[in-house]
């Protein structure tokens, strides 16, 4: 019996069907069972984008359906670049991506490394440490506005509690200075947890074997934990850096939900500052230009960074 | 049998006639949807729109957005031309785009038919919420509610005596509703950090919020009042040294000046709800807000039953305007029930239902309502109303209100609240991003 692609389809199908199938080559079956995906991933994802670096060079607007579209060249490519504001805003993206993922790599190695160790009630933290991560982000922004709320908000009383600064002489989001935290902290809350879990499976994925051998060889814990656990850990730790860099970059309904962007544009970030663009004034051709370069940026950001990844775990 | 076949016959007649008698009905009667923002006048309407479907028929469904989120759920559903609204109580900055992009119906030939007068209402809000191009007999909506931006004051702590003696030592006049901004001031300077019931109280809750439209709404009350105008009168879109002029940099000092020194910490993202929500909580002894809130704090057992009073937007060196609110009701050009649609508007209109709409907490914006001799007394709040009512302005409604509104809020929001730059590079940089808008408009 023979064991063909063509035998195995035509098995499962009607005769009438199955007669024709088996006259077809092995390539041509491969075709037919990746097409409908290959066609749908073009309309929804080659498409779109094409359509986006096509709609980048003109003046479209999606509002204005009775107004002549005109190619324009580079001008919105220009205004971008050229525009302080975008600049702030891409600060305001940067430092909110590397401050997050430095806490939350710091904090959710250590949680992590404390939750490894095998004590009473470690489920139950386990439990209570992932809760954070379960919640919509809306929700999340919306409570933490009545949390950082001068007058009866729990984090201003909590500061007040160990410092003795009156409550009321401080906003968390109304503050120049304060503002742009108020962001790291609540995502630092809410998704350190998810950090947790990956290192957590880095953890437990190392063979005890190892540190056995290391302490035969009477290597101090100082010396396994940066000659072991780290090394083991490194992999999945950059992993979880990824998934959190791209996640902030795209960060949107938490911020909004927190700050709404401000104070002024403080805590704008490029998402909310696209979708601005895009949907808000409705500057289609300038909000597909600032869409690209962010393509761009990211796409040339997430490959670097996963060639070093991949290295990593090589070695 | 004769009988029995005569019978099954008159039968039959009988029951394809009640078919489709009850086809037709069935076809006359439509589900209308209604779409506005989410507050108390869209509950009072759809209680008033009940009488409107016992008389028409016809079934009112309603869809109500939040107002942080009205304009931009419902200019997507415009823009993309969907049919979930028949009938569309939009802003007022929305017709000019609403009109040009046709979104909205034209509503001459239909006014004329029903012998509906746009003389018979306001002229401000004939203005704002239905021209485009604005001062052009051209309709695209019937004024439904009236608004504006004004003052609500605790009548009860500004009539303590305690109060009264300090406020008159300091200041040389009565504590009593302000007849200027800098008045205003100095009672929200007075009230601000003050003890009062054993709760710390603070002098005004002012628009600050960011991500909408709340800040300039709010500053524009300032602006206008220190001398701002929108563009050279005799040069349409001429900006330089009307936006960015030296009384406008002043009105903008002095909202700034307003919210740092007398507004209640963490206020700085601030609209209509939190507004209310501070007053009727006790935290403040005045608030900025839109009229729509006066029949909720006269009901409120906290502020209402006499402890509030109500004062239009105080004048400034440059004038006395309020910053327009309000909206008119149109029919959506998309809406496949266009006769049902205009039959509401019709129905609307009507002088005895506009009354009712008043009673029910709506600012009716017919004459015949506003007008009447017993109107200023009917409520404690109807003759600010209508001093409110008679000094209005409005935010650009050019087509692309939305490209010019954003960096307004912005702009205002960056010097305001973070307190970055000078209130003139603020104006100076609006006037550069309302240039460009207006260049890509092919208006400049």
């Amino acid at each position: 019996m023979s064991d063909s692609l063509a035998d195995h389809a035509a098995s499962a199908t009607p005769p009438v069907v199955a007669k024709r199938i088996r006259s077809l080559s092995e390539r041509a079956i491969a075709w037919i069972f990746v097409a409908p995906t290959i066609v749908i991933l073009l309309a929804i994802n080659i498409f779109p984008l094409v359509w986006t670096i096509y709609l980048s060079f003109t003046n479209y607007r999606v509002n204005r359906p009775n107004k002549d579209v005109e190619f324009i060249g580079l001008r919105n490519y220009k205004r971008i670049l050229s525009d302080p504001d975008i600049w702030v805003t891409m600060q305001a993206t940067a430092h909110f991506l590397i401050w997050t993922i430095v806490f939350q790599v710091l904090i959710g190695f250590t949680l992590a490394y404390l939750i490894n160790k095998k004590f009473k009630g470690n489920d139950l933290w386990t439990t209570i440490i992932v809760l954070p991560m379960m919640l919509s982000p809306a929700v999340v922004g919306n409570f933490w506005t009545f949390l950082y709320q001068p007058q009866i908000g729990l984090f201003n009383g909590f500061i007040s509690l160990f410092t003795g600064v009156d409550p009321a002489s401080f906003s968390m989001i109304g503050d120049v200075a304060l503002a742009p935290w108020a962001i790291v902290i609540v995502d630092t809350w809410m998704w350190t947890p998810f950090v947790m879990l990956i290192c957590l499976a880095g953890l437990r994925s190392i063979p005890d074997s190892i540190y056995e051998a290391a302490e035969c060889d009477r290597a101090s814990n100082w010396r396994q934990f940066w000659t072991i656990t780290i090394p083991m850990v490194l992999p999945f730790l950059m992993l979880a850096v990824l998934f959190r860099g791209i996640e902030n970059f795209k960060m949107f309904d938490l911020v909004v939900q927190l700050t709404g962007g401000g104070p002024g544009n403080l805590t704008t970030l490029t998402s909310i500052d696209l979708k601005r663009e895009a949907f808000e004034k409705w500057r289609t051709g300038y909000a597909s230009a600032y869409a690209v370069i962010l393509f761009v940026t990211v796409f040339g950001l997430a490959s670097i960074y996963v060639k070093a990844l991949n290295r990593v775990k090589q070695r | 049998m004769k009988s029995k076949l005569a019978n099954t016959v008159a039968a039959a007649a009988l029951a394809s006639g009640g078919m489709l008698m009850g086809g037709a009905s069935h076809a006359l009667a439509e589900d209308l949807t209604l779409c506005w923002a989410s507050w108390d006048p869209a509950n009072a309407l759809v209680e008033l729109s009940k009488e409107f479907e016992a008389q028409s028929g016809h079934k009112m469904s309603f869809e109500f957005v939040p107002w942080p989120n009205f304009a931009d759920r419902m200019l997507n559903e415009l823009n993309s031309g969907g049919q979930l609204c028949d009938l569309m109580i939009g802003d007022s900055q929305w017709i000019g785009g609403s009109a040009e992009n046709g979104h909205y119906v034209k509503l001459n030939d239909f006014f004329e038919k029903e012998k509906i007068d746009m003389g018979d209402f306001i002229p401000a809000t004939v203005t704002g919420y239905a021209e485009w191009p604005k001062n052009t007999p051209n309709y695209w909506a019937l004024p439904a509610f009236g608004d504006v931006v004004g003052w609500t004051y605790r009548k009860d702590w500004f009539s303590r005596p305690e109060l009264q003696a300090e406020f008159k030592e300091k200041h040389g006049r009565d504590l009593d509703v302000p007849k200027t901004l800098e008045e205003l001031k100095q009672i929200a300077e007075f009230f601000q950090g003050r003890e009062i019931d054993g709760n710390t109280v603070y002098g005004a809750s002012i628009y600050t919020e960011r991500g909408s439209e709340g800040i300039t709404m709010g500053v524009t009350n300032a602006l206008y009042n220190y001398g701002f105008k929108y563009q050279n009168p005799d040069k349409p879109y001429e900006l330089e040294g009307f936006v960015n002029s030296p009384e406008a940099v002043a009105g903008l000092e002095f909202y700034k000046s307003l919210y740092d020194c007398c507004t209640p910490p963490g206020s700085s993202d601030w609209y209509m709800s939190e507004n209310i929500d501070a007053y009727k909580s006790g935290q403040v002894a005045m608030q900025m807000n839109f009229a729509f809130i006066w029949p909720g704090v006269e009901a409120d057992p906290n502020v209402g039953g006499g402890k509030s009073g109500y004062f239009p937007n105080p004048a400034g060196p440059g004038g006395h305007f309020a910053q327009l609110g309000g909206q008119g009701i149109s029919v959506v050009s998309y809406s496949s029930k266009r006769d049902a649609a205009l039959e509401y508007i019709k129905w609307f209109a009507q002088p005895e239902v506009q009354k009712k709409w008043w009673e029910a907490g709506g600012y009716s914006a017919l004459r015949a309502v506003v007008e009447d001799p017993g109107f200023a007394t009917s409520q404690p709040y109807a003759q600010t109303f209508l001093d409110s009512m008679a000094i209005v302005k409005d935010f650009w409604a050019e087509p692309a209100y939305a490209s010019l509104l954003l960096p307004m809020q912005e702009r205002v929001h960056n010097f305001v609240v973070a307190g970055q730059g000078t209130a003139q590079e603020a104006l100076n940089g609006l006037v550069r991003d309302w240039d460009e808008v207006f260049e890509d408009e092919g208006k400049k």
